[in-house]
């Protein structure tokens, strides 16, 4: 492989659409106040029935999968040596940075004690037999790692005097020389946490429909997070290609999109026949809510199985529409898993109401800001004038 | 060309994976932790159903003995503010509640059709309880001799996950007001550490013979089966509770018997009423791995919302699957060393074929 540098693409940081997201960054903020003031029930409809709501599941169950990007092409680049693929890596890992530290944030909303967060870190206090103590734990080493992988684009950027003066390149050559544990972490992490995120489920036994309620669920939840993780990289560059009208990398995608192929035929092949195994294939076709939301979610996996096994893969609509389909079936199945097809009993229903859900946009308008201005302001999109492109395979 | 690949992937994962899934699902029974034992000096209230007369007496005694203010429906909120209480359900303010089921002309009482019946609804104190294995801070605790599951307010950080995952949807977290807490009963703890029994220390309570039941009269019972008039919540040694349980069930119906009020062997005048057609089971006897709360019923004890559970915890299946991936942390490790060689053999590979500015991220 030739050499690959990255540039910031610069530009104007504050533009129309910085400053639209911005007004619903500052409406979260007015109920995100609302929320510490005068307490969760004031903004949410969380009840004792459905304890988790909008914030857990969006923000951190499916943020976090939507934040698997890093995770998906470490493993692909720095474990299966695929070097091709290395203009894709940065700006990956700068969505999984945003995706994780900003599930990290609304956890701190979502939690009813934030106060008594640190007794995680507690030894005395630790429950090594709750498997979200291990997420908790998982994902906080997760953000640390993402930011230490990501440090290098902050020190490139800086003045080589200014970095002399505060001893940051020793830091920088450190990085250097170190970077394949964290890359190793990188990967290591993502892969317990996102298993775990499937095993809480466990404990719901009866609540939880036996569609989405199996031993399966670690397997299933980690597949599918990898799978959204290659999605998600295929829809950012896509839309950053279009949005600043960069060389277009739908080749490279297109041969990309074959990792994502295999984990969603592994997904959906232990899916199906883990149910059929435990004799709930009934279910599945009982044409009621949660056998049509299980058929929906088959066939959001399908559309992009199909596709990244065509040759449609290398054309960019396609492409696209793939990637949509992934990330949304890979949502819809999680937010099936922990609120679609749960039932506590007892009349107990839930509905997000609009400043729960009005919280949640501020924070993906947040992320959307972030991107905006890393991108300009930072090298993390390759130099496409000296970058190799993909081969189509 | 696309089709036949994709057949072949597919085939290829059918067959493995046809091959993988049913020795896991399969390994089930062996995958679940071991069940956890009974404590050895467990108490726990017996509530017999067709001794409830539904006059909830033991609503208010609770309310009162932990400080819990009235909770009124909101069209009545105005209507004598505060004097009356009309929970609906266990909630933040609301730790023990009695419920009404009914059916049809409700003529006759403990009957399933046209029929109606009353359940009392609090924590089930659990033998292996869902709400302790899934606290990521210990906040939920077993006491390991009484078997009492209480909570800790100052560990608690208010994930929920308690609330999210008790098979009887017993905690409650209080979403009104900034500082909200987790809420369930206690088995009016506060007021057992007034009982010499139990303010002797675990040592003492080790030595305790567990047929004392004269011992209660020096102290305090929880506050619910204090006040029940008919010994329709009984609190006691759930060995006792289980026996007097099964006498019951053995009796004909019809048959006079003379209920206990307080606890098994008290010195209170008992409560004597024929014995009621129960159904043939004691509910928390096995139930998620059994509960130190038995219920019995003259209807079906599903219909009065205890739901039907198999006879192990859904928390031994998580501890399984989740000690089987982390024993011992091996397999992680074993993994990062893998993940270790791999990424700085390919990072160095990286690193020598070009210049220095490249940076492995």
């Amino acid at each position: 492989m030739t050499a690959l540098a990255h540039r910031p693409l610069g530009g104007r940081v504050v533009t129309k659409p910085f400053l639209i997201l911005g007004l619903f960054l500052l409406i979260a903020a007015f109920f995100i106040l609302r929320r510490f003031v005068f307490g969760m029930g004031d903004v949410s409809h969380m009840n004792n029935g459905y304890p988790l709501g909008t914030w857990v599941i969006l923000d951190v169950v499916i943020g976090t999968a939507f934040g698997c990007g890093g995770f998906a092409m470490a493993l692909v680049i720095y474990i299966f040596n695929k070097k091709e693929y290395h203009p894709l890596m940065r700006p990956a890992l700068l969505g999984g940075l945003f995706g994780y530290t900003l599930a990290g944030l609304a956890v701190m909303i979502d939690l009813g004690r934030y106060w008594n967060a640190f007794n995680l870190l507690m030894p005395w206090h630790m429950n090594f037999n709750a498997v979200i103590f291990e997420v908790a734990l998982c994902v906080m080493a997760y953000i640390t790692v993402l930011w230490i992988e990501f440090s290098p684009a902050f020190l490139e950027r800086m003045k080589p005097d200014v970095k002399q003066r505060y001893r940051l390149d020793r830091v920088h050559a450190f990085l250097k020389r170190y970077m394949y544990v964290f890359i190793a972490l990188g990967v290591l992490l993502p892969m317990m946490h996102q298993s775990s995120l499937g095993t809480v489920l466990l404990i719901l036994g009866y609540k939880l429909s036996p569609l989405w309620n199996t031993l399966w669920l670690p397997f299933l939840f980690v597949t599918s997070a990898l799978a959204m993780g290659f999605g998600v990289v295929m829809m950012e560059a896509t839309i950053v290609q279009r949005a600043f009208k960069r060389p277009s990398e739908a080749a490279l995608l297109g041969s990309l999109s074959r990792f994502a192929a295999g984990l969603l035929a592994v997904f959906l092949v232990v899916r199906w026949v883990d149910v059929a195994y435990r004799g709930h294939l009934g279910l599945a076709f009982a044409g009621d809510w949660n056998g049509n939301l299980f058929l929906i979610e088959t066939a959001l996996f399908l559309v992009p199985l199909v596709i990244f096994l065509s040759r449609h893969r290398f054309t960019q609509r396609w492409q696209f529409l793939g990637a949509i389909c992934l990330l949304a079936g890979g949502s819809l199945y999680r937010f099936s898993a922990y609120m679609l097809a749960v039932r506590p009993g007892n009349g107990w229903t839930y509905f997000p109401s609009a400043p729960e859900l009005l919280i949640t946009v501020g924070i993906i308008g947040l992320e959307i800001m972030l991107f905006l201005l890393f991108f300009k302001t930072l090298p993390v999109l390759a130099d496409h004038t000296a970058e190799p492109h993909g081969r189509p395979s | 060309m696309s089709m036949s690949r994709r057949q072949f992937l597919q085939g290829t994962a059918g067959a493995v994976t046809a091959a993988a899934v049913a020795p896991v699902n399969d390994a089930l029974a062996f995958g679940k932790r071991e069940p956890l034992p009974l404590p050895p000096k467990a108490i726990g209230m017996l509530y017999d159903s067709t001794q409830c007369i539904g006059c909830r007496a033991c609503v208010v005694a609770c309310k009162e003995a932990n400080d819990k203010p009235v909770e009124q429906p909101q069209a009545l909120a105005n209507w004598n503010e505060g004097t009356w209480d009309a929970a609906k359900d266990i909630s933040g303010q609301t730790l023990n509640v009695i419920r009404l089921y009914q059916n049809g002309t409700m003529a006759q009482k403990d009957r399933e059709i046209d029929g109606y019946a009353f359940i009392k609804r609090h924590c089930l104190h659990c033998v292996d309880p869902s709400c302790v294995s899934v606290c990521p801070v210990s906040a939920m605790r077993k006491d390991p001799l009484t078997g009492v599951v209480t909570h800790y307010p100052d560990a608690c950080i208010g994930c929920r996950y308690c609330v999210y995952g008790c098979p009887f949807n017993v905690p409650q977290y209080q979403f009104l007001g900034p500082f909200g807490k987790i809420a369930k009963c206690e088995m009016c703890s506060h007021l057992l550490a007034k009982n010499p029994l139990f303010s002797g220390g675990a040592d003492a309570l080790a030595q305790a013979d567990t047929s004392a039941t004269d011992l209660w009269r020096q102290g305090q019972i929880p506050a619910c089966c204090d006040v029940c008039p008919t010994g329709a919540s009984l609190f006691g040694w759930v060995a006792d509770l289980q026996a007097e349980a099964e006498r019951r069930l053995a009796a004909q119906p019809g048959e006079m018997h003379e209920f206990a009020c307080g606890w098994p062997g008290s010195d209170r005048p008992g409560h004597v009423a024929p014995i009621a057609e129960y159904q043939p089971h004691l509910y928390g006897e096995k139930e998620s791995g059994g509960t130190q709360v038995l219920y019995l019923s003259g209807v079906p004890h599903e219909k009065l919302g205890l739901p039907v559970l198999p006879d192990y915890s859904y928390a031994a299946v998580s501890e399984g699957v989740q000690h089987t991936i982390y024993k011992g942390m091996i397999a992680p490790l074993a993994l990062f060393g893998g993940l270790v060689f791999l990424a700085r053999r390919n990072v160095k590979g990286e690193d020598e074929g070009k210049n220095n500015e490249d940076q492995p991220s």
